[in-house]
């Protein structure tokens, strides 16, 4: 294979044409277009095939995600239309190597977020010292003051995240936000595996990848360890209902973990007891995983408007006598402010510093940071730090002036709401699109599952790729795509 | 299991039959007003059919008659309606019901909802549809509870709607008497016999000599026609001590008792008392029953009080 320079098209074959080159980091190619060692593989196996083969695996695999109704709501749309998350047939690689580095990065992360929660809602010594704070912590969209003194056994807030990390021009992964109240994706993690074995197997021939099947396994002992007490504690999914975007996802986890998958109306509280109605009477539950959010899950508590929660049950995990994962109050840490200070936070609870890097973070309620971020919004990414799923964002280098001014009038109005960070040049991976192959911007989000001072991350995540050339939104709800995620064995 | 997923596979199975019962109905109703455009059984027919207890309403069947051989819309929106109806409480037992179950449902719900085919075509596909549903959940879902909730739905709707026909038929005719039957008479009796999708049966044990009284006595007593109510109450009783049995409890409460005394009364009666006596009062008897029976269940094991269930 003769090397290529540097931002011509990756002329290999019919199929990569279009494949050229940029600034930022191309996970198959290096700089001088030569593929890296971990694609060297999947590449001669490409080279080898025509087009329409390729065509026919992807239809193959869009048939089996649309039979097993593998579909998501996307909201705003009208009256929410369910739709398929489009796969992409080419898996995105990580080494062992690079995996160690993600996977001890996560732990520690994880490990800090989670005592600085204990901590924001306890004694506060973190806000004491001046580290982060008080103001910030105490307007986080998220914070949640009925949580304040309250202690669980075992203490652990944040039992499962998807942080999303983002690979950088000089191919080096940064955390780009952390996703602590209720990540979704997870079952896509695992589907996409299952599909590209089904209509790929021949790419596992040449790779040995860790396997990923023991997610819910790994994720029914978590939420057994909050339950420390109970021999054979009850754990329950519990989800908003089949109208919500990831409906799929919570009855994917609930049959995978032999569990059942309730929603609000099939609890119910007595005595601080939480019930579930069976039809062989009422049945203790002791564990809840929600997929609901802080607000909606108690309307004597939170929202009085709330149908989709159990009333009293924040008394009953209040007593003690019920475990929630993740536990109510955890947005505060992943608040887009909060964020700024995570390497802070690191640094206080155990005196290291972080091994993934944040991405440089403007806060906007400052005054300088809210200054230099006016000037340069045609540069800069501005998020709501409340928001996520790509909602109420700007790309600066995409937007058009009306919608500067628009993010200006609702910066000035509330400047501790936003945050701004430059714009990335995120990695690109090579994708199957109709015509050929060529590079698509991904993310990754690996998902960590915390119990006690130990966490696990299961060997993979899911890649999100915005499949619109030139994109930068990888979320579902913006056009965005996934494809599977294999971690080389040693 | 929990409640409200009991709660729809019982619906979900209940108004697929309802379904069936109202396309069929609608066909015959059809059919025999294009011999006679003032067809009255098929109107009194129409008027049985899904009224009874339900968790999602659905609009009536008007008894308008046009002897065009086209399907009035308000009739098949019934049909609509319903089928829509079992969808919706798949969907939230998705992960409970087998894949192929899920996907026949899903494939009839998209068949219902296009405007082809029109007419008896659209009706007959429905029937077919629901055929095929049934056949596909006895050949891949576990028979544990969830399958005896279905039967249920299934059986307390056959039971209620052919109860429900013959009440409103003999109602409006009068109790079966004895003399030569007219012409016309015949004509609606095997209406009524095909509405309820047991002429062919009927014509197997009796031959084509349709009696009023042998007819009643098929439709209510007979063994092994899986259209009649004895039929039905039987598989009604089962069901609801195979329940029992998965919980654990013992066959005594409520729901068993009110199944038992039903199934007894099918089993053990007479067409002469019945007809001697009041059939009209008789039929009626059972479709109260049979809600009653559907009260019961609904208090066992669905919506029951929980301070009962607190102190048990």
């Amino acid at each position: 294979m003769a090397p290529v320079s540097g931002s011509g098209p990756v002329a290999l074959s019919a199929l990569f044409t279009s494949y050229h080159l940029d600034t930022s980091f191309d996970e198959m190619f290096d700089a001088a277009g030569r593929p890296r060692p971990p694609y060297q593989a999947l590449l001669s196996r490409l080279l080898d095939l025509p087009a329409e083969d390729l065509r026919r695996r992807q239809r193959e695999a869009d048939a089996a995600f649309l039979q097993q109704g593998i579909t998501f709501t996307v909201y705003g749309d009208k009256g929410g239309t369910e739709r398929v998350f489009p796969y992409d047939l080419l898996p995105r690689i990580l080494t062992h190597d690079e995996w160690q580095r993600i996977s001890r990065g996560l732990s520690q992360r994880l490990l800090a977020l989670n005592l600085f929660l204990r901590d924001v809602y306890g004694d506060g010594r973190i806000l004491k010292e001046g580290i982060v704070p008080r103001e910030l912590v105490v307007t986080a969209q998220h914070y949640r003051r009925e949580m304040r003194g309250l202690y669980q056994r075992p203490d652990v807030r944040i039992s499962v995240a998807g942080t999303d990390l983002v690979r950088l021009p000089d191919g080096s992964f940064a955390v780009l936000e952390d996703n602590l109240r209720v990540p979704s994706g997870v079952s896509y993690m695992l589907t996409n595996r299952q599909i590209t074995k089904r209509v790929f197997p021949q790419l596992f021939v040449d790779y040995e990848i860790e396997p990923i099947d023991h997610y819910a396994q790994a994720l029914l002992a978590t939420l057994r360890s909050l339950a420390p007490a109970q021999p054979q504690p009850t754990i329950v999914v519990l989800t908003p209902g089949v109208y919500n975007s990831a409906y799929f996802e919570h009855a994917f986890l609930a049959r995978q973990m032999g569990v059942e998958l309730v929603e609000g109306r099939d609890l119910l509280v007595h005595d601080n007891i939480v019930y579930m109605r069976t039809t062989g009477g009422l049945r203790r539950v002791d564990v809840i995983y929600r997929r609901v959010d802080d607000d909606f899950l108690d309307p004597l508590a939170f929202r009085t408007d709330s149908a989709l929660g159990v009333a009293g049950l924040f008394n009953a995990y209040r007593a003690g006598s019920v475990a929630m994962a993740n536990a109510i109050g955890t947005g505060v840490a992943d608040d887009k402010a909060v964020y700024a200070y995570v390497p802070a936070i690191i640094k206080f609870y155990l005196g290291e510093d972080p091994i993934l890097p944040n991405v440089e973070t403007y806060l906007l309620g400052n005054d300088t940071d809210r200054a230099y971020a006016l000037e340069h919004l045609g540069e800069l990414v501005v998020k709501a730090v409340g928001e996520s799923g790509g909602y109420g964002m700007l790309i600066g280098p995409h937007s058009t002036a009306a919608e500067r001014e628009e993010f200006r009038r609702r910066i000035l109005a509330n400047p501790r709401n936003y945050i701004a960070q430059p714009t990335l040049a995120l990695s690109r991976a090579p994708s199957f699109l109709d015509e050929g192959i060529e590079p698509r911007h991904v993310d990754l989000r690996p998902y960590v599952l915390c119990s006690g001072d130990s966490c696990t991350v299961v060997p993979g995540g899911l890649t999100r790729v915005a499949l619109r050339r030139g994109s930068l939104v990888v979320n579902s709800s913006q056009g965005g795509g996934s494809k599977d995620t294999w971690v080389l064995a040693e | 299991m929990l409640s409200r997923v009991a709660d729809s596979f019982y619906w979900m199975r209940r108004y697929l039959e309802r379904a069936e019962h109202s396309a069929r109905v609608i066909n015959v109703h059809l059919s025999l007003s294009l011999d006679d455009p003032t067809d009255t059984v098929g109107r009194t027919l129409l008027s049985a059919v899904g009224e009874r207890p339900a968790g999602v309403p659905i609009p009536e069947i008007p008894a308008r008659a046009e002897a065009t051989g086209r399907v009035d819309p308000a009739h098949r929106a019934v049909v609509v309606g319903c089928v829509a109806a079992a969808r919706e409480n798949a969907r939230q037992i998705r992960e409970q019901i087998s894949a192929e179950m899920w996907e026949q449902l899903n494939r009839l719900y998209l068949v219902s909802r296009e405007s082809q085919p029109d007419g008896p075509a659209f009706m007959r596909a429905v029937i077919e549809g629901t055929h095929l549903f049934q056949g596909v959940a006895e050949a891949t879902l576990s028979q544990g509870e969830g399958w005896h909730y279905m039967q249920l739905g299934r059986y307390m709707e056959r039971a209620t709607t052919t109860a429900s026909m013959l009440a409103e038929y003999f109602a409006e005719r009068g109790n079966p008497s004895a003399d030569a039957p007219k012409t016309g008479q015949y004509v609606e009796w095997v209406g009524l016999l095909r509405a309820c999708a047991a002429f062919e049966a009927y014509t197997r044990a009796h031959t084509a000599d349709v009696r009023p009284e042998r007819l009643v006595e098929f439709l209510l007593l007979n063994a092994d026609c899986p259209r009649s109510v004895r039929f039905a109450a039987d598989r009604i009783e089962d069901s609801l001590r195979a329940i029992a049995r998965v919980l654990g409890r013992e066959a005594t409460g409520r729901p068993e008792r009110f199944a038992g005394r039903l199934r007894a009364a099918l089993n053990f009666g007479t067409i002469d008392e019945i007809i001697a006596d009041d059939l009209v009062r008789y039929v009626e008897s059972i479709r109260e029953q049979c809600d009653q029976i559907h009260a019961a269940l609904n208090q066992t094991y669905i919506s029951y009080a929980l301070e009962a269930a607190i102190a048990r």
